[in-house]
């Protein structure tokens, strides 16, 4: 499935993004590279997830550049994938909403339905395969959200707040399967204003505060030794007990 | 109220004789009627859909004004077909004037904005809720509208239901290019408009139970279809 040369790395150049007269995204430039675990933390507002679609290409740009400086950046679109937030799956089963999505990247009619399965087998709905999607339930929703978007064999995997609405048992599956997916091969980035969750999954750290990308560091380094006053109080607010 | 008796005495005893000139007419009026929403639906679905998800110049101005042909008056689209069809008319050879083709075709242009408009609202509400998930998947506009339609079954059953009812019902625009002639182009309305003026009116009363009540069976088959699928399909 895996085309030869990576779409990474991916460069942002001054980009700025704004909307009703309010700068969401204020001039970020930062260079994306593969591996590791980006996770973007910051306060509501600070810009996270206009900068998830700004790089996953769901908006454009107010001014500043996004580029894909890999080898392989010709063909980008099909080469990254999204979870949402909120995920929106089609009236139909689960099996036919990972179907749809792989049939929309141009697989091969009689390939969809061992992939679908297989998918659906990583994040333990297999046996859901053919339930309609929009009964099941939330974490369930955001499982099958994954299991569509890894079955398009992503490079990149962009997840935006991807627990913000599950319950703790959920949200150690939806991590868990964040973590097989990275396990494979693919590169992630994901958002959270759960600094807990930041810790478990990061492997490095971008902190935005008021749309500006206000610190970069390994995940480590930024929880233990935050090297600007903004992260060091919002790791303080959020994590009072550390 | 005694007249009212009497006509669904009346109604009850019309069903019940299966009267083959009143079977004819209620046949006939389901022929056209129907005929005229699956044209209408054929056509006003992707209408729907293209400005549901469709950007292009002029749409908010075209929006306003399908709405605005919701409320088209049927004698007015009559009276327009009758033109169209006249022998001195631009289709004028087709000889189709008072028939049962013209009446399908002036329900067809009658009920196309409701249709069309109601299934524009239905998709664009969808459009709002799918339009990154969708876009993030790839899917382009034109395959999104697709996707959408299926999608929004249930809701589209509602506007066609819509299309339905107002066609089941007016009577202006197949009186005048039917020209309600017995046994080839008179349908339930236009008996009922007949009878009243001759002033037969347990009958007209009693076409209008039979009319009244087909609508409601169908309107309450498809309300329980949309129901029992919502349930399965979230």
């Amino acid at each position: 499935m895996r085309a030869p040369s990576s779409i990474l790395p991916l460069a942002l150049v001054e980009v700025t993004f704004a909307a009703g007269g309010r700068t969401i995204v204020d001039a970020i430039t930062c260079e994306i590279g593969p591996s590791a675990r980006t996770v973007i933390v910051g306060p509501n507002g600070a810009g996270k997830s206009v900068l998830m679609r700004l790089c996953h290409g769901l908006l454009a740009p107010t001014t500043g550049r996004i580029e894909w400086r890999g080898a392989g950046a010709s063909a980008v679109g099909r080469r990254q994938a999204m979870v949402f937030q909120r995920p929106v799956m089609l009236r139909r089963s689960a099996q036919a909403n990972i179907e749809y999505a792989l049939a929309l990247h141009g697989v091969p009619r009689r390939d969809r339905w061992a992939l679908a399965r297989d998918a659906l087998g990583r994040v333990g709905l297999g046996h859901l395969a053919e339930r309609p999607a929009r009964v099941l339930s939330g974490g369930e929703q955001q499982r099958l959200a994954i299991a569509r978007a890894w079955a398009l064999r992503p490079e990149v995997l962009f997840l935006d707040e991807p627990t913000a609405s599950l319950d703790p048992t959920a949200t150690r599956e939806i991590e868990a399967a964040i973590d097989a997916i990275h396990a494979s091969g693919t590169k992630i980035v994901m958002t959270t204003h759960n600094l807990g969750q930041a810790r478990r999954l990061a492997d490095e750290i971008l902190f935005l505060h008021q749309g500006r990308l206000v610190e970069r560091a390994p995940a480590i380094r930024f929880f233990t030794s935050p090297a600007t006053a903004e992260a060091a109080a919002f790791i303080k607010g959020e994590l009072p007990w550390t | 109220m005694n007249s009212l008796h009497e006509a669904f005495a009346q109604a009850a005893a019309l069903v019940a004789s299966g009267d083959p000139a009143l079977v004819d007419i209620v046949l006939l009026s389901l022929r056209v009627s129907l005929s005229a929403v699956c044209i209408a639906t054929l056509i006003g679905l992707p209408i729907g859909a293209a400005i549901g998800v469709g950007r292009f110049p002029g749409r908010r101005a075209l929006i306003v004004v399908l709405n605005a042909l919701m409320g088209l008056p049927p004698v007015v689209v009559g009276l327009l077909v009758y033109l169209l069809l006249s022998r001195a008319g631009p289709l004028g050879e087709l000889g189709i004037l008072f028939t049962p083709a013209a009446m399908v075709i002036a329900q067809s242009i009658l009920i196309l904005p409701i249709i069309a408009a109601l299934a524009r609202q239905a998709i664009e509400d969808a459009w709002t809720e799918y339009q990154e998930q969708l876009r993030s998947l790839g899917a382009g506009r034109l395959s999104a509208a697709f996707t959408l339609l299926r999608d929004t079954r249930f809701s589209l059953l509602t506007a066609v239901l819509a299309g339905f009812g107002r066609a089941a019902a007016e009577v202006g625009a197949v009186m005048i290019v039917g020209g309600n002639i017995d046994g080839v182009t008179r349908v339930m309305t236009t008996a009922i408009a007949l009878e009243t003026s001759k002033g037969d009116l347990p009958l007209a009363l009693g076409l209008g139970v039979i009319l009244i009540s087909l609508v409601l069976i169908l309107n309450a088959a498809a309300y329980l279809t949309k129901e029992a699928a919502q349930r399965r399909y979230g």
